[in-house]
Protein backbone atom coordinates (compact mmCIF):
# COMPACT_ATOMS: atom_id res chain seq x y z
CA UNK A 1 0.00 0.00 0.00
CA UNK A 2 1.44 3.02 -0.92
CA UNK A 3 1.25 6.69 0.38
CA UNK A 4 0.70 8.04 -2.55
CA UNK A 5 -2.31 5.69 -3.64
CA UNK A 6 -3.56 6.60 0.03
CA UNK A 7 -3.93 10.18 -0.88
CA UNK A 8 -6.03 10.25 -3.56
CA UNK A 9 -8.57 7.45 -1.85
CA UNK A 10 -7.78 4.14 -3.82
CA UNK A 11 -6.92 2.43 -0.17
CA UNK A 12 -7.80 2.90 3.32
CA UNK A 13 -6.53 2.08 6.28
CA UNK A 14 -8.09 -0.11 8.32
CA UNK A 15 -9.13 3.02 10.80
CA UNK A 16 -10.55 4.79 8.08
CA UNK A 17 -13.15 2.05 7.14
CA UNK A 18 -16.50 3.74 5.12
CA UNK A 19 -18.15 0.77 5.63
CA UNK A 20 -18.72 0.14 2.19
CA UNK A 21 -17.22 -3.04 1.80
CA UNK A 22 -13.71 -4.21 0.83
CA UNK A 23 -11.33 -1.05 -0.15
CA UNK A 24 -10.00 -1.56 -3.48
CA UNK A 25 -10.66 -4.05 -6.52
CA UNK A 26 -10.77 -8.17 -6.09
CA UNK A 27 -7.60 -9.89 -6.73
CA UNK A 28 -7.87 -11.39 -10.37
CA UNK A 29 -8.24 -14.87 -8.96
CA UNK A 30 -12.03 -13.89 -7.63
CA UNK A 31 -12.93 -11.36 -10.39
CA UNK A 32 -11.93 -13.93 -13.08
CA UNK A 33 -14.31 -16.34 -12.01
CA UNK A 34 -17.14 -14.43 -11.03
CA UNK A 35 -17.04 -12.47 -14.91
CA UNK A 36 -16.88 -16.10 -15.94
CA UNK A 37 -19.60 -17.44 -14.12
CA UNK A 38 -22.07 -14.19 -15.17
CA UNK A 39 -21.11 -15.98 -18.72
CA UNK A 40 -22.06 -18.93 -17.55
CA UNK A 41 -25.62 -17.57 -16.11
CA UNK A 42 -26.31 -15.80 -19.41
CA UNK A 43 -25.20 -19.64 -21.06
CA UNK A 44 -28.66 -20.79 -18.73
CA UNK A 45 -30.25 -17.93 -20.07
CA UNK A 46 -30.09 -18.74 -23.65
CA UNK A 47 -30.83 -22.89 -23.14
CA UNK A 48 -34.03 -21.19 -20.74
CA UNK A 49 -35.23 -20.13 -24.51
CA UNK A 50 -34.47 -22.97 -26.04
CA UNK A 51 -36.47 -24.79 -23.57
CA UNK A 52 -39.11 -22.44 -23.87
CA UNK A 53 -38.89 -23.12 -27.82
CA UNK A 54 -39.24 -27.01 -27.40
CA UNK A 55 -42.05 -26.67 -24.68
CA UNK A 56 -43.97 -25.03 -26.96
CA UNK A 57 -43.20 -26.87 -29.86
CA UNK A 58 -43.54 -30.45 -28.39
CA UNK A 59 -46.48 -31.22 -29.81
CA UNK A 60 -46.00 -29.99 -33.02
CA UNK A 61 -45.19 -33.13 -34.67
CA UNK A 62 -46.87 -32.90 -37.99
CA UNK A 63 -48.22 -36.43 -37.68
CA UNK A 64 -44.79 -37.24 -37.47
CA UNK A 65 -42.97 -39.20 -35.20
CA UNK A 66 -44.16 -38.46 -31.04
CA UNK A 67 -41.65 -38.15 -28.28
CA UNK A 68 -42.59 -41.35 -26.43
CA UNK A 69 -41.86 -43.07 -29.78
CA UNK A 70 -38.42 -41.83 -30.21
CA UNK A 71 -36.37 -41.96 -26.99
CA UNK A 72 -34.15 -44.56 -25.22
CA UNK A 73 -34.03 -44.26 -21.30
CA UNK A 74 -31.23 -46.86 -20.97
CA UNK A 75 -29.37 -44.71 -23.61
CA UNK A 76 -30.06 -41.58 -21.69
CA UNK A 77 -28.99 -43.51 -18.37
CA UNK A 78 -25.69 -44.27 -19.37
CA UNK A 79 -25.48 -40.22 -20.83
CA UNK A 80 -26.80 -39.23 -17.21
CA UNK A 81 -24.35 -41.02 -15.39
CA UNK A 82 -21.09 -40.30 -17.97
CA UNK A 83 -21.48 -36.60 -17.91
CA UNK A 84 -22.12 -36.70 -13.68
CA UNK A 85 -19.03 -38.56 -12.88
CA UNK A 86 -17.07 -36.72 -15.45
CA UNK A 87 -18.45 -33.62 -13.70
CA UNK A 88 -17.03 -35.27 -10.20
CA UNK A 89 -13.77 -36.13 -11.40
CA UNK A 90 -13.42 -32.55 -12.91
CA UNK A 91 -14.08 -31.39 -9.26
CA UNK A 92 -11.02 -33.87 -7.66
CA UNK A 93 -8.58 -32.33 -10.84
CA UNK A 94 -9.83 -28.79 -9.32
CA UNK A 95 -8.79 -30.17 -5.62
CA UNK A 96 -5.83 -31.58 -7.28
CA UNK A 97 -4.69 -28.63 -9.27
CA UNK A 98 -5.02 -26.39 -6.42
CA UNK A 99 -2.09 -28.09 -4.37
CA UNK A 100 -0.18 -28.35 -7.73
CA UNK A 101 -0.18 -31.75 -7.77
CA UNK A 102 0.53 -32.52 -12.03
CA UNK A 103 0.34 -36.46 -11.86
CA UNK A 104 -3.37 -36.27 -10.12
CA UNK A 105 -4.70 -33.17 -11.99
CA UNK A 106 -3.36 -34.74 -15.70
CA UNK A 107 -5.15 -38.26 -14.82
CA UNK A 108 -8.73 -36.53 -13.37
CA UNK A 109 -8.59 -34.24 -16.66
CA UNK A 110 -8.07 -37.11 -18.59
CA UNK A 111 -10.73 -38.90 -17.28
CA UNK A 112 -12.79 -36.31 -17.22
CA UNK A 113 -12.24 -35.99 -21.05
CA UNK A 114 -12.96 -39.67 -21.62
CA UNK A 115 -15.82 -39.14 -19.66
CA UNK A 116 -17.35 -36.21 -21.56
CA UNK A 117 -16.77 -38.30 -24.88
CA UNK A 118 -18.66 -41.27 -23.84
CA UNK A 119 -21.34 -39.34 -23.20
CA UNK A 120 -20.85 -37.28 -26.90
CA UNK A 121 -20.59 -40.38 -28.60
CA UNK A 122 -23.87 -42.23 -27.34
CA UNK A 123 -25.47 -38.47 -28.36
CA UNK A 124 -24.45 -38.11 -31.42
CA UNK A 125 -25.11 -41.99 -32.10
CA UNK A 126 -28.57 -41.29 -31.38
CA UNK A 127 -29.06 -38.33 -33.86
CA UNK A 128 -27.21 -40.47 -36.33
CA UNK A 129 -30.12 -43.03 -35.63
CA UNK A 130 -33.17 -39.97 -35.20
CA UNK A 131 -32.23 -39.12 -38.73
CA UNK A 132 -31.82 -42.64 -40.10
CA UNK A 133 -35.24 -43.68 -39.43
CA UNK A 134 -36.43 -40.20 -41.33
CA UNK A 135 -36.66 -38.40 -38.05
CA UNK A 136 -34.04 -35.53 -38.63
CA UNK A 137 -34.72 -31.49 -37.85
CA UNK A 138 -36.24 -30.85 -40.78
CA UNK A 139 -39.56 -33.46 -40.46
CA UNK A 140 -41.17 -31.54 -38.19
CA UNK A 141 -41.38 -28.56 -35.33
CA UNK A 142 -40.93 -30.49 -32.89
CA UNK A 143 -37.74 -32.03 -33.96
CA UNK A 144 -36.29 -28.96 -35.00
CA UNK A 145 -36.70 -27.95 -31.58
CA UNK A 146 -35.14 -31.26 -30.12
CA UNK A 147 -32.48 -31.19 -32.22
CA UNK A 148 -31.47 -27.13 -31.12
CA UNK A 149 -31.97 -27.98 -27.76
CA UNK A 150 -30.05 -30.94 -27.15
CA UNK A 151 -27.78 -30.46 -30.11
CA UNK A 152 -26.93 -26.79 -28.39
CA UNK A 153 -25.84 -28.49 -25.18
CA UNK A 154 -23.92 -31.22 -27.21
CA UNK A 155 -21.80 -28.71 -29.07
CA UNK A 156 -21.30 -27.03 -25.79
CA UNK A 157 -20.04 -30.25 -24.62
CA UNK A 158 -17.84 -30.50 -27.87
CA UNK A 159 -16.01 -27.26 -26.75
CA UNK A 160 -15.84 -27.98 -23.66
CA UNK A 161 -13.70 -31.21 -24.62
CA UNK A 162 -11.62 -28.75 -26.69
CA UNK A 163 -10.46 -26.77 -23.84
CA UNK A 164 -10.09 -29.89 -21.76
CA UNK A 165 -7.54 -30.70 -23.71
CA UNK A 166 -6.14 -27.35 -23.99
CA UNK A 167 -6.05 -26.76 -20.28
CA UNK A 168 -3.88 -30.28 -19.64
CA UNK A 169 -1.60 -28.83 -22.53
CA UNK A 170 -1.20 -25.87 -20.91
CA UNK A 171 -0.88 -27.24 -17.45
CA UNK A 172 1.79 -29.93 -18.56
CA UNK A 173 4.24 -27.41 -20.62
CA UNK A 174 3.70 -24.20 -18.22
CA UNK A 175 2.97 -25.62 -14.65
CA UNK A 176 0.64 -24.30 -12.29
CA UNK A 177 1.20 -20.44 -12.65
CA UNK A 178 -1.25 -18.22 -11.34
CA UNK A 179 -3.15 -17.23 -14.92
CA UNK A 180 -3.14 -21.37 -15.99
CA UNK A 181 -5.05 -22.22 -12.76
CA UNK A 182 -7.14 -19.24 -13.25
CA UNK A 183 -8.23 -20.72 -16.70
CA UNK A 184 -8.73 -24.37 -15.29
CA UNK A 185 -11.08 -22.66 -12.78
CA UNK A 186 -12.94 -21.33 -15.29
CA UNK A 187 -12.85 -24.43 -16.88
CA UNK A 188 -14.79 -26.61 -13.98
CA UNK A 189 -17.62 -23.94 -13.96
CA UNK A 190 -18.27 -24.25 -17.22
CA UNK A 191 -18.19 -28.05 -17.11
CA UNK A 192 -20.10 -28.10 -13.93
CA UNK A 193 -22.58 -25.38 -15.83
CA UNK A 194 -23.59 -28.27 -18.65
CA UNK A 195 -24.21 -31.12 -16.11
CA UNK A 196 -27.04 -28.71 -14.57
CA UNK A 197 -28.18 -28.05 -17.81
CA UNK A 198 -28.18 -31.84 -19.20
CA UNK A 199 -30.28 -32.35 -15.66
CA UNK A 200 -33.07 -30.09 -17.13
CA UNK A 201 -32.59 -32.30 -20.32
CA UNK A 202 -32.71 -35.60 -18.99
CA UNK A 203 -35.68 -34.52 -17.08
CA UNK A 204 -37.66 -32.39 -19.68
CA UNK A 205 -37.27 -34.13 -23.05
CA UNK A 206 -36.30 -37.25 -21.89
CA UNK A 207 -38.44 -38.40 -18.83
CA UNK A 208 -41.59 -36.52 -18.78
CA UNK A 209 -41.16 -37.05 -22.89
CA UNK A 210 -41.50 -40.77 -22.71
CA UNK A 211 -43.61 -40.87 -19.63
CA UNK A 212 -46.92 -43.45 -20.34
CA UNK B 1 -4.60 -4.99 3.53
CA UNK B 2 -2.69 -7.98 1.91
CA UNK B 3 -4.06 -10.13 -0.62
CA UNK B 4 -4.63 -13.52 1.73
CA UNK B 5 -6.88 -10.85 3.60
CA UNK B 6 -9.06 -10.03 0.73
CA UNK B 7 -9.08 -13.25 -0.37
CA UNK B 8 -11.00 -14.53 2.96
CA UNK B 9 -13.44 -12.50 2.59
CA UNK B 10 -14.49 -13.46 -1.15
CA UNK B 11 -14.45 -16.69 -2.90
CA UNK B 12 -14.66 -17.48 -6.77
CA UNK B 13 -17.84 -19.76 -7.74
CA UNK B 14 -16.21 -23.36 -8.48
CA UNK B 15 -13.13 -22.92 -6.09
CA UNK B 16 -12.91 -25.83 -3.61
CA UNK B 17 -11.71 -24.14 -0.78
CA UNK B 18 -10.58 -25.73 3.29
CA UNK B 19 -8.09 -29.30 3.33
CA UNK B 20 -7.92 -31.88 0.92
CA UNK B 21 -10.12 -33.86 2.85
CA UNK B 22 -12.93 -31.72 3.31
CA UNK B 23 -13.17 -30.65 -0.20
CA UNK B 24 -13.13 -34.21 -1.24
CA UNK B 25 -15.62 -35.49 0.91
CA UNK B 26 -17.88 -32.44 -0.72
CA UNK B 27 -17.08 -33.74 -4.34
CA UNK B 28 -17.97 -37.23 -2.90
CA UNK B 29 -21.32 -36.28 -1.04
CA UNK B 30 -22.61 -34.11 -4.00
CA UNK B 31 -22.36 -36.77 -6.34
CA UNK B 32 -23.70 -39.70 -4.03
CA UNK B 33 -26.87 -36.92 -3.66
CA UNK B 34 -26.93 -36.46 -7.30
CA UNK B 35 -27.05 -40.33 -8.31
CA UNK B 36 -29.79 -40.91 -5.92
CA UNK B 37 -31.68 -37.90 -7.26
CA UNK B 38 -31.06 -39.26 -10.88
CA UNK B 39 -31.90 -42.94 -9.84
CA UNK B 40 -35.07 -41.72 -8.15
CA UNK B 41 -36.05 -39.28 -11.08
CA UNK B 42 -35.49 -42.78 -13.65
CA UNK B 43 -37.71 -44.77 -11.12
CA UNK B 44 -40.34 -42.28 -10.93
CA UNK B 45 -40.65 -42.02 -14.39
CA UNK B 46 -40.90 -45.94 -14.86
CA UNK B 47 -43.13 -47.23 -12.17
CA UNK B 48 -46.92 -46.96 -12.39
CA UNK B 49 -46.68 -47.02 -8.50
CA UNK B 50 -47.54 -43.34 -8.07
CA UNK B 51 -50.37 -41.22 -9.08
CA UNK B 52 -49.96 -40.68 -13.23
CA UNK B 53 -50.86 -36.87 -13.20
CA UNK B 54 -48.41 -36.17 -10.57
CA UNK B 55 -45.32 -37.70 -11.78
CA UNK B 56 -44.26 -34.55 -14.11
CA UNK B 57 -44.03 -32.19 -11.60
CA UNK B 58 -42.62 -34.72 -9.12
CA UNK B 59 -40.11 -34.78 -11.67
CA UNK B 60 -39.61 -31.03 -12.37
CA UNK B 61 -38.55 -31.44 -8.75
CA UNK B 62 -36.46 -33.96 -8.38
CA UNK B 63 -34.88 -31.55 -11.31
CA UNK B 64 -34.38 -28.60 -9.60
CA UNK B 65 -33.59 -30.41 -6.28
CA UNK B 66 -30.20 -31.94 -8.10
CA UNK B 67 -29.53 -28.28 -9.61
CA UNK B 68 -29.03 -27.35 -6.16
CA UNK B 69 -26.98 -30.07 -5.12
CA UNK B 70 -24.86 -29.49 -8.14
CA UNK B 71 -24.71 -25.86 -7.63
CA UNK B 72 -23.94 -26.51 -3.81
CA UNK B 73 -21.62 -29.05 -4.17
CA UNK B 74 -19.87 -28.91 -7.15
CA UNK B 75 -19.94 -25.17 -7.80
CA UNK B 76 -19.54 -24.36 -4.18
CA UNK B 77 -21.97 -21.70 -4.30
CA UNK B 78 -23.49 -21.11 -0.58
CA UNK B 79 -25.13 -18.71 1.41
CA UNK B 80 -22.24 -18.02 3.53
CA UNK B 81 -21.35 -14.00 4.26
CA UNK B 82 -17.69 -14.53 1.39
CA UNK B 83 -20.96 -16.05 -1.54
CA UNK B 84 -23.14 -12.95 -2.02
CA UNK B 85 -22.01 -11.59 -5.28
CA UNK B 86 -22.37 -15.22 -6.65
CA UNK B 87 -25.79 -15.94 -5.20
CA UNK B 88 -26.58 -12.26 -6.16
CA UNK B 89 -25.73 -12.71 -9.80
CA UNK B 90 -27.82 -16.60 -9.56
CA UNK B 91 -30.87 -15.32 -8.42
CA UNK B 92 -30.99 -12.40 -11.35
CA UNK B 93 -30.35 -15.56 -13.84
CA UNK B 94 -32.96 -17.53 -12.00
CA UNK B 95 -35.46 -14.84 -12.71
CA UNK B 96 -34.36 -14.38 -15.87
CA UNK B 97 -34.75 -18.07 -16.80
CA UNK B 98 -38.08 -18.14 -14.89
CA UNK B 99 -39.64 -15.29 -16.64
CA UNK B 100 -38.32 -16.50 -20.44
CA UNK B 101 -39.90 -19.76 -19.32
CA UNK B 102 -42.55 -19.12 -17.73
CA UNK B 103 -44.00 -16.24 -19.62
CA UNK B 104 -43.45 -18.21 -22.89
CA UNK B 105 -45.34 -21.79 -22.10
CA UNK B 106 -48.23 -19.53 -20.38
CA UNK B 107 -48.64 -17.07 -23.40
CA UNK B 108 -48.14 -19.58 -25.86
CA UNK B 109 -50.46 -21.82 -24.39
CA UNK B 110 -53.31 -19.11 -23.89
CA UNK B 111 -52.74 -18.00 -27.66
CA UNK B 112 -53.49 -21.34 -29.09
CA UNK B 113 -56.25 -21.70 -26.42
CA UNK B 114 -57.74 -18.46 -27.28
CA UNK B 115 -57.15 -18.48 -31.36
CA UNK B 116 -60.34 -20.24 -31.24
CA UNK B 117 -59.13 -23.04 -33.47
CA UNK B 118 -58.91 -26.55 -32.74
CA UNK B 119 -55.99 -28.04 -31.34
CA UNK B 120 -54.99 -30.13 -34.72
CA UNK B 121 -55.28 -27.06 -36.51
CA UNK B 122 -53.33 -25.08 -34.56
CA UNK B 123 -51.01 -28.05 -34.60
CA UNK B 124 -50.60 -27.97 -38.61
CA UNK B 125 -50.04 -23.91 -38.23
CA UNK B 126 -47.19 -24.21 -36.49
CA UNK B 127 -45.08 -26.75 -38.29
CA UNK B 128 -45.13 -24.18 -41.26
Amino acid sequence: MTSEAATIGLTHGASEDTGLGQRGPQSKSIVVPYGFWLFVLSDMVLFSALFATYATLVHATDGGPVTSQLFDRSLVAVETVSLLLSSFVCGLAMVAAKRANMVWTQVWLVLTGLLGLVFLVIELREFAGLVAIGAGPQRSAFLSSFFTLVGCHGAHVTAGLMWIGTMSAQIWAKGFQPHIVRRLLCLSIFWHALDIIWVAIFTIVYLIGTLP
Amino acid sequence: MTEPELERTNVAPGQPHDTLLSETVAYVIGLGLALVLTGVSFWVASTSALWGPGVAVGLVVLAIAQMGVHLVFFLHITSGPDNTNNVLALAFGVLIVFLVMVGTIWIMAHMNANMGISPELMNLQMQH
